[in-house]
């Protein structure tokens, strides 16, 4: 007994000082935005006030609701695309280094350099840009995400299953739907959710291929603008909103990513 | 398999075709711009020059080139220091609490970047929470200034990227077969040797493939060094934004941009041989 104890107390405190790095400073941020004053000088009682300043905010609300425009649009783009992506990438009799290569792309190019290359060509194009070009730009990585996920899904899909509803008579459009598509659903809906919440909290990409003026300003951009010189009450209420629906949409998308693996 | 060989390239024809025009294409048009002139009103005059890598490896630009690679790998190297110990806590916890611990782990990295950033600016303020803290313990002198310094930036590097590299290093941690570290302490060795000749040495492709995410990600970062550093560390990805955004030199930007790109790839490469290295040493434990 004492022995698994003190083999196991190491391994304890590294996580306990881990975690507490990784989590305090969320915690002071949201702990503060309850907080009278609003300042980290002093606790001068609990409020809400600074939830309703944002209410008030017009600068602010307008720029959730573009966000959230962006984020439906590219969330509905990107996981139709990125299912059938992956359904292509993991029926393929070989595998392509090529395709693998320009899935997994998205997923580690430096998005500074994404975001230039497409104020880049969309200026060339001479396409004007706003909320339309952020959705396009966002598609780019949400779908390589939406992807992963579908396909390590696929990679335990019994394919047998398949050609038992083609056996059975059924065509292809009809075995897609009553069959492939129903057990891919929990991991398409986790992967859409993904997509959703790297959406929401994209700035650099979105930040780049806006165009200027500020009708296209979104969350991330409008936060940027504000903490840039220093600490405003408001932003902590809003950050705590923010992370509170990222982390929703994650817990979902993890707990129905976990669902699917059990047989 | 009843599908056809069509059907497949078919699924993938919608993605692949945005991925090219919307990635590969602004890509490839970026870096073309870096073998153009600047034009006279900023724009881009099509005369073919290689005067911006030229300019480059210009000293006052490979100077903030290197300093922000020192950055980065510090950032790189502490990052790893911290996700060691945690992944292989959370490695060696029940099997039951491990995906729970890793999710946790991982959770702040999907959330809000800039949020997760000023969280820092909130705790090294003048003002600011580690500043009262010490008032508060009678702490008399001087606020420190802890924010707008290199150590400022370092931090915020760390604290951004440490939930990916904790999941590289635990990835490869979980699948390593605890029979090899059995063999090694019945073969005598001790827990502290067993660790570093045959639980790090395998280890390595994930520590290679977290290392090499946190040093892209962070030389070419322009938020954590704007805003935990206050401006005043230029690096490479500063440099970059200013190209395009502010100085109007285009082509600049993109043989920057191409510099930063070209890094990654070789790391890549150099963390994908090392990680062929690694496995191709494992069949060879298995057929001995």
């Amino acid at each position: 007994m004492n022995a698994t104890f003190s083999s196991k107390l190491p391994g304890r405190i590294v996580l306990l000082l881990v975690f507490g790095f990784l989590y305090l400073p969320i915690a002071v941020l949201v702990l503060l935005s309850f907080n009278d004053s609003g300042l980290p000088t002093s606790w001068s009682g609990f409020s809400v006030r600074w939830y309703g300043a944002l209410l008030a905010n017009t600068d602010i609300l307008r720029a959730a609701g573009n966000t959230f425009i962006v984020a439906i649009f590219a969330t509905v783009i990107s996981t139709v695309l990125g299912t059938l992506l992956a359904l292509g990438m993991e029926t393929r009799r070989r595998k392509s280094n090529g395709l693998e290569a320009l899935a997994f792309a998205p997923m580690v190019i430096p998005d500074i350099v994404l975001a230039v290359a497409l104020l880049t060509f969309f200026s060339r194009l001479g396409l004007a840009m706003g909320l339309h070009t952020i959705v396009i730009s966002h598609v780019i990585f949400d779908l390589a995400f939406v992807c992963s996920v579908v396909r390590a899904r696929l990679k335990h899909f019994d394919f047998s299953i398949v050609e038992a509803s083609r056996d059975l008579g059924a065509s292809g459009w009809t075995t897609f739907w009553r069959v492939t598509f129903p057990v891919l659903l929990p991991s398409i809906v986790a992967g859409a959710l993904l997509a959703f919440t790297l959406s929401v909290d994209e700035f650099i990409i979105a930040f780049f291929t806006a165009g200027a003026g500020r009708s296209s300003i979104t969350l991330p951009m409008q936060i940027y603008s504000m903490i840039r010189f220093g600490i405003t009450p408001e932003v902590n209420a809003l950050a705590t909103i923010v992370m509170g629906v990222s982390a929703t949409a994650l817990l979902i998308s993890q707990w129905l990513n976990r669902q699917q693996q059990v047989p | 398999m009843s599908l056809n060989a069509t059907r497949p390239n078919l699924l993938a024809a919608p993605g692949v075709a945005w991925l090219v025009a919307f990635m590969v294409v602004p890509c490839l048009l970026v870096l073309s711009y870096a073998f153009f002139q600047r034009g006279v009103w900023g724009g881009v005059e099509y005369t073919v020059t290689l005067e911006n890598f030229a300019r480059v490896a210009d000293p006052l630009y490979a100077k903030i080139f290197l300093n922000s690679a020192r950055i980065a790998l510090t950032a790189t190297v502490i990052a790893i220091l911290i996700a060691y110990p945690a992944a292989y806590a959370i490695s060696r916890a029940p099997r039951m609490s491990q995906p729970i611990l890793l999710f946790f782990a991982v959770l702040p990295f999907w959330s809000n970047y800039l949020i997760r950033t000023y969280a820092w600016i909130v705790l090294l303020n003048r003002e600011g929470l580690i500043n009262n803290l010490l008032r508060s313990l009678g702490y008399t002198g001087e606020p420190l200034s802890m924010l707008y310094t290199e150590s400022a930036v370092i931090t915020g590097l760390v604290y951004n990227y440490l939930p990916f590299v904790i999941l590289a290093i635990y990835s490869t941690l979980s699948r390593l077969n605890p029979e090899l570290m059995e063999a090694s302490r019945d073969l005598g060795a001790g827990p502290v040797r067993t660790f570093l000749r045959v639980t790090l040495p395998l280890t390595l492709p994930g520590v290679a493939a977290g290392g090499v995410f946190v040093f892209v990600l962070s030389i070419g970062n322009f938020v954590t060094p704007a805003l935990l550093g206050g401006g005043r560390f230029q690096m490479v990805g500063n440099l970059v934004y200013d190209q395009f955004l502010t100085a109007n030199d285009w082509p600049f930007g993109a043989a920057l941009g191409a510099a930063l790109i070209l890094t990654m790839i070789v790391l890549l490469l150099l963390q994908a041989r090392a990680t062929a290295h690694a496995s191709g040493e494992r069949k060879g434990e298995a057929a001995q």
